[in-house]
């Protein structure tokens, strides 16, 4: 055993130094390897952890909101509809809801204004999200005013500003009371947004959706269940900037494998020429490549995913922040909970050190089996 | 023999490299736990506000709320118009827009 840890040593040595003979290309190797591990994990553990933080949120979502659509737009909830719904068996609770969007061309931003129904807000003050306080440049105590879509100018006073950790749900929240939202948006009342609903059982759910579909034949009925769904499509694998990502991923690795596998180098041939020509064995030809190879992929993806850890964890995945902006001015502060899928590094694992490992056996294989001499002149 | 060897060198490097794995996933239950109060102060807020969706992209009305847009509003202008606010890239893909919605109007027998 120690004779065969012992040779094993001996083959590393040669390889390093081997590597060491062609430092820049193998250190220009070492640097793009990593960069593709670095981008397919950092996009891997921000969207596994993102979905997951989702799934976490929402749960305490309400089970089935009701929304009106007329010529296939969301409506306004006219009065008497939650009268209407009567008494539905399996509902504990049903509520009009009141929101709706506001461009505030001040700083270019959209936000979503509220009505807090558990919240003693004092007639003309607002509690505003923690990156709406940011981007708006406001404090409690301070005055905001917005001009509403009727053209009249409102002022209110900040009351308070929702904490900065539950910004990835409450950033651009303007959170008011009915009559002060009513006012704004000039909505009559007995008017809601939508209706939410709460279902005790799980197993009602779908039941009640059923009913409220057939009662309100104008009406969309969307479940707790399906929003989260939603959520767990968004950033999947399959689709958009991700699948652009990782394509161009698999891509520039089989440029990479194929760059292998496709021939060696002059120097390369020479070398494993000179080797079999003073004894060295195939075998042992094709152990100390092996180890080359082991050590570059391994070495890359250990550096690429744990950079990717740090940036994604511990710098708040600051380098996909730009792409997940997009045009928006308001973008939530957000740490997330770490989250690993141990599937999912294991597929990285999988998919990053072995092709290339064994890309670079084959053409030493058919190398290697050659006479040496015809290698050297070759 | 030396005592550093490349071979000891590199193998002691990827040694570290292997333990700074293995304590990423220390680590994510430490962060985990340190962040619990935040998660913890979210989901309150989501079930005090009855809130629906998380607040990524304010960009649109529909990418600010994805679970309660109307089902084609992200591509609303026509079926094959290139989308038109960058996040609506991550979000709803045509192939599997029609599995995510539950089918609910062939269930109900009779209203209550």
């Amino acid at each position: 055993m120690n004779v065969w840890i012992e040779k094993q040593k001996y083959l590393i040595d040669f390889t390093l130094a081997s590597l060491a003979r062609r430092k820049a290309k193998n250190l220009g190797l070492l640097l793009v390897y990593s960069l593709i591990v670095f981008l397919l994990a950092s996009v891997m553990l921000f969207t596994h952890a993102l979905r997951q933080a989702a799934n976490e949120l929402l749960a305490g979502a309400p089970e089935v909101i009701l929304q009106r659509m007329v010529a296939g737009r969301h409506d306004l909830i006219p009065p008497g509809y939650l009268e209407r719904i009567g008494r539905l068996r399996g509902v504990q609770e049903k509520q009009g809801r009141l929101w709706g969007y506001y461009y505030d061309p001040v700083v270019k931003a959209n936000y979503t204004f509220m009505v807090a129904d558990d919240r003693l807000l004092a007639p003309g003050t607002l509690v505003v999200g923690a990156g709406l306080a940011r981007t708006r440049g406001v404090a409690p105590g301070n005055l905001i005013s917005f001009r509403a879509y009727s053209g009249k100018l409102f002022t209110f006073s900040i009351a308070d500003i929702l904490p900065a950790k539950s910004e990835l749900v409450s950033a651009d929240l303007v959170l008011l009371g009915e009559a002060d939202f009513r006012a704004f948006f000039d909505i009559p009342p007995g008017h809601y947004t939508d209706i939410t609903l709460r279902v005790a059982n799980p197993l009602e759910v779908r039941n009640v959706a059923g009913k409220l579909a057939q009662q309100f034949p104008d009406s969309r009925p969307i479940l707790r269940e399906e929003i989260l769904r939603t959520y767990e499509s968004i950033f999947s694998w399959r689709e958009g900037i991700v699948l652009a990502l990782a394509t161009l991923a698999v891509l520039a690795f089989a440029i990479l494998a194929w760059e292998k596998a496709s021939g060696l180098s002059a120097d390369e041939r020479r070398e494993i020429g000179i080797l079999k020509a003073i004894g060295w064995e195939t075998g042992d030809v094709l152990r100390m490549k092996l180890w080359e190879g082991a050590l570059l992929s391994l070495s890359a993806f250990l550096l690429g995913y744990l950079a990717a850890y740090v940036h994604v964890f511990h710098f708040a995945a600051s380098l996909l922040a730009p792409v997940l902006k997009g045009w928006a001015v308001l973008y939530p502060r957000f740490e997330l909970s770490p989250v690993i899928d141990g599937l999912q590094v294991t597929t990285l694992f999988f998919f990053t050190v072995f092709p290339y490992a064994a890309a670079t056996l084959v053409p030493i294989w058919r190398v290697a089996i050659t006479d040496p001499d015809a290698v050297m002149r070759g | 023999m030396p005592a550093t060897r490349p071979s000891h060198l590199a193998l002691c490097l990827l040694c570290c490299g292997g333990t700074l794995f293995v304590a990423s996933f220390a680590d994510a239950t430490r962060l985990r736990q340190q962040r619990a109060g935040a998660t913890h102060e979210m989901q309150a807020l989501v079930r005090q506000l009855q809130l629906t969706d998380l607040c990524l992209f304010t960009e649109a009305r529909y990418t600010r709320h994805p679970s309660q847009a109307d089902l084609h509003s992200a591509f609303q202008e026509h079926p094959l118009a290139l989308e038109h606010f960058p996040s609506g890239s991550l979000l709803l893909p045509p192939a599997i827009l029609s599995s995510r919605h539950e089918r609910l109007d062939r269930e109900a027998e009779v209203p209550d």
